[in-house]
């Protein structure tokens, strides 16, 4: 017999989180957590961390003077691989 | 009801483009994760067809599109400016080599990403990190596994994280959750895109990236605050 969703155990809530969240699904809406605090904060700080890493580590660019120093070596490297 | 608030794709720069596909010389990904791409940019895939054939020019709009992802990628995965620059440095040199090779059985940004994550791992390798290949940094060992969040109730992360605690706790990871983090949740490639990186299925990148955000969690709850310690 499957249990209803609302009385599954944390284990099995858990198992089913990384599905659930990757498949880009609302976990936050689960019957589950209606009645878990305990999955509920688990949910709510893994949303806080992807939140933080989107906000304090942006895309970031290279200094300048990168490229000049990849022309550089690019210039005196012999190491092309023909396509074949 | 409420939303989910885990970005699909996190704000900033777009995505590098997904350009014609191309052959790696790197391992082939696994069939179901290979998306033959016809190229959405026109001006891409001929910018990307000069460079194959010798056009420096080209060359330097190819690193134009494509920079920041990867020193991003260099800097989040070793924590340190002058050694992402030399990383990034080596993958473009890599690439500068290799592009020729590029026949178009991936989009040419995942194709350039596992170069730069193979020329990133050597780096971890030469710094005599545990880790030797992608394989072994996809399997972390038991001990470096998020321990298990049911039974006893976890103090929760309270409200903002700050940076240095996060890039601590991030540097602390095993570097293959490490990896999957940073795709993910700072570059914001989808699951599929970093299965083909990895040579991975998507179910264990999305597995990958809860035990790594699992393990921040650990991480954050015991120093949850570094500004001012350093």
């Amino acid at each position: 017999m499957i249990e209803p969703a609302n009385q599954m155990s944390c284990e099995a809530f858990q198992a089913q989180l990384p599905e659930l969240i990757g498949s880009g699904e609302n976990a936050a809406a689960h019957p589950h957590l209606e009645n878990c605090e305990l999955c509920r904060a688990l949910l709510a700080d893994l949303e806080t961390i992807a939140e933080a890493a989107r906000q304090l580590f942006p895309i970031v660019e290279p200094p300048d003077e990168l490229w000049e120093q990849i022309e550089s070596k690019i210039k005196n490297d012999p190491g092309v691989v023909d396509a074949g | 009801m409420p939303q989910s608030r885990f970005p699909a794709r996190p704000p900033g720069p777009a995505p590098a483009p997904q350009g014609a596909s191309l052959i790696a010389p790197l391992p082939a990904p696994p069939p179901q994760a290979v998306a033959v791409e016809v190229s959405s940019n026109p001006a891409e895939a001929n910018v990307l067809a000069r460079a194959q054939s010798g056009d420096h020019q080209a060359f330097s709009q190819l690193y134009s599109l494509h920079k920041r992802r990867i020193y991003s990628l260099c800097l989040r995965m070793v924590g340190n400016i002058a050694e992402a620059e030399d990383l990034t440095q080596e993958a473009f040199l890599q690439l500068h080599r290799k592009i020729a090779t590029f026949r178009g059985d991936s989009a040419f940004s995942t194709w350039l990403h596992r170069l730069a994550i193979n020329v990133v791992l050597m780096q971890l390798r030469k710094k005599g990190l545990s880790m030797i290949s992608l394989d072994e940094a996809m399997e972390p060992t038991v001990e470096e596994r998020p321990g298990r969040s049911f039974g006893a109730p976890d103090p929760s992360l309270s409200g903002a994280i700050d940076r240095l605690a996060l890039q601590r706790a991030i540097d602390g990871l095993p570097a293959g959750y490490r990896l999957i983090f940073v795709l993910h949740d700072i570059e914001g490639f989808e699951h599929n895109e970093i299965a083909a990186m990895l040579d991975c299925s998507i179910g264990n990148s999305k597995s990958q990236l809860h035990k790594a955000r699992l393990k921040l969690r650990e991480a954050l709850r015991t120093h949850p605050k570094e500004e001012g310690r350093r």
